[in-house]
């Protein structure tokens, strides 16, 4: 499978990236050259493994259902480019 | 009169111990090393007063009578992927910087909480994407290492925890935290002459480690010798219930336990590990590490892992996608950059400020992640690689059939110059190909210096141990350190 401009184009935007026209076009030959290269595992035979979820087998923790941490707006927000009101701030979404 | 920064770890511990030395002057003298080596831009931020106030604390303990904690007077470098309270912490992005954690690292709280101290943070490339240190928004780090053919030419540190590499290298900090998602430990520890150790996936607590690929990524050591990167592992160790993937099991004592008798354990050569176009020092250098295991007591045993080759492309299906994931935090909301063009919606804001903030090589990882995750191609790449990722596993299994420990060259190159491989990001990843397979699996592994190529540059050897056998791995770097007797270090030109 190989990409063309309108696909790095919708990748892109998928990923949230503004690209413009010239980054796209650069972009197709250097993914397609990475992506011509993974392609070599379509070889594998694989039939009935079963994808790996955990390198090291361990098991899910459960803990008690209780309030463990919290109260701590002021630091949560210390970092936000932009916060008002105890909030964190986006361009209007709502007309 | 002993130059302080000419000491590794143990010698500083056991140094300011026995009274040898104050903690304090241990700290100065890295302190000023520090400051005088900025042609390596290996720091990002220095913070001397963070590595006197643990000196201090050193000091006035011993004064007292009190026991010393496990690191007391030992200044280290800390990689900029660790999150470390009221310093700024960027992962040498753009998109990160001016971002002050509130809140510390398990791995960098347990180091100060063993009396170690802070001498600044280490550039790196960016998220940790990257084989070369390129990749990072603040410029290059420059290895202390040059070629001895008279030229000049600047060499890369490996990557991505090059700061870390050059700052131990460069003797300016007596050991560095490293993080390892595909061989950001091993590689730049090979290309600089040190040691360094990932150990088991779930050993150290990734809370805190700003995340590239989750189910890869485990901090570790890099330091001058294989002793001293047992001591710093000790301590950056064990459970934390802050980490979903934390291994709940007691840290074991390996600097102790450390043996370099191998009578009785087997060693595993991979044949695949054999690749075209290798060059001549390094398969001798690998001889030479069989005949060092062997005069250690080891039986050497050859052994397959039969999808060796499947094992970077698989990498670069699983860790973009987890990479196109876990970067997608960064939306100007948060934390870190805002990009807002006049007039940009909420969408807009998110799509400028991620093209200003991340670097080329992010920004490529993130579209082939979403690329392989997105509908359609799922199955096909990311499906499929974690299919070829349960093989790889598997590979190893088997050999633990047949030995405890598998030596490999660590990559296939000696360190080669800034820019020789930037345009060509394929290039680049093959110098994964021998550190790939076990991050994959989740395995132990480490870079040991075994010699120096015609050039007169660093070569490692890789030893891949047993889940949580860390220990073998050890003991089997430390029989090779005794036999390599590697002495070799950069020339202070900076």
């Amino acid at each position: 499978m190989s990409v063309d401009t309108a696909t790095v184009k919708k990748v892109a935007s998928l990923a949230r990236i503004a690209i413009d026209d010239a980054a796209a076009e650069r972009l197709v030959p250097e993914l397609n050259n990475i992506l011509g290269w993974i392609e070599q595992l379509g070889e594998v035979d694989t039939q009935g493994v079963a994808p790996m979820t955990a390198v090291i087998p361990n098991t899910l923790r459960l803990r008690d259902d209780v309030v463990t941490d919290g109260g701590i707006r002021d630091a949560v927000l210390a970092n936000a480019p932009a916060a008002e009101h105890g909030f964190f701030t986006v361009p209007k979404v709502i007309e | 009169m002993t130059i302080l920064t000419d000491l590794g770890i143990r010698q500083i511990r056991d140094g300011v111990r026995a009274g040898e030395f104050s903690a304090r002057e241990v700290a100065d003298a890295f302190i000023v090393a520090v400051s005088r080596a900025k042609p390596l831009n290996a720091f990002l931020v220095e913070t001397p007063d963070h590595a006197i106030a643990a000196a201090n604390a050193a000091d006035a303990a011993r004064a007292a009578g009190e026991a010393l904690k496990p690191l007391a007077g030992v200044p280290i470098g800390m990689k900029d992927l660790f999150c470390t309270k009221g310093v700024p912490s960027t992962a040498a992005s753009h998109i990160l910087e001016g971002f002050t954690p509130t809140y510390e690292s398990t791995v960098s709280q347990k180091l100060w909480d063993a009396g170690a101290g802070m001498l600044g943070k280490l550039n790196m490339d960016q998220f940790a994407m990257g084989s070369s240190n390129e990749t990072s928004a603040f410029g290059n780090v420059v290895s202390p290492w040059r070629r001895n053919d008279g030229g000049n030419a600047a060499l890369a540190p490996g990557g991505s925890s090059g700061g870390s590499s050059a700052a131990v290298a460069a003797r300016i900090a007596p050991g560095a935290t490293g993080t390892d998602t595909g061989g950001s430990i091993r590689q730049p520890a090979a290309f600089t002459g040190i040691s360094g150790i990932k150990p088991t996936y779930g050993r150290c607590s990734r809370w805190g480690v700003i995340a590239f690929a989750s189910s890869l990524d485990q901090a570790g050591p890099m330091a001058r010798d294989v002793r001293d990167c047992a001591i710093m592992l000790e301590a950056m160790t064990g459970f934390d219930p802050k980490d979903a993937t934390s291994l709940n099991l007691p840290v074991p004592t390996w600097e102790a336990n450390l043996n370099a008798s191998l009578a009785g354990k087997r060693v595993g050569v991979p044949r695949e590990y054999r690749v075209d176009g290798m060059p001549a020092e390094i398969e001798a250098l690998w001889q030479q590490g069989i005949e060092w295991m062997r005069d250690a007591g080891a039986e050497v045993v050859e052994v397959s892992l039969p999808h060796t080759k499947y094992a970077l492309p698989a990498y670069y299906i699983i860790a973009p996608a987890e990479a196109s994931s876990n970067l997608a935090r960064y939306d100007g909301v948060r934390y870190g950059l805002r990009d807002l063009p006049d007039g940009a919606n909420l969408q807009q804001m998110y799509a400028a400020t991620r093209a200003d903030g991340f670097g080329d090589e992010v920004k490529r990882r993130i579209l082939i992640g979403t690329y392989v995750l997105s509908a359609g191609f799922y199955d096909a790449y990311y499906t499929q690689a974690q299919k070829v990722r349960t093989l790889i596993a598997r590979d190893f299994e088997a050999a633990w059939e047949k030995c405890d420990v598998l030596l490999t060259p660590t990559a296939p190159s000696a360190a080669f110059a800034l820019g020789e491989k930037q345009a060509d990001p394929l290039a680049m990843y093959l110098n994964d190909v021998f550190t790939v397979p076990a991050s994959l699996a989740g395995l132990p592994a480490m870079s040991v210096p075994g010699g120096v190529d015609a050039a007169g540059l660093p070569l490692g050897l890789q030893i891949i141990g047993k889940p949580l056998d860390e220990q073998s791995v050890l003991d089997a770097a430390l029989a090779i350190e005794e036999r390599a007797g590697f002495v070799a270090r950069p020339h202070a030109w900076w």
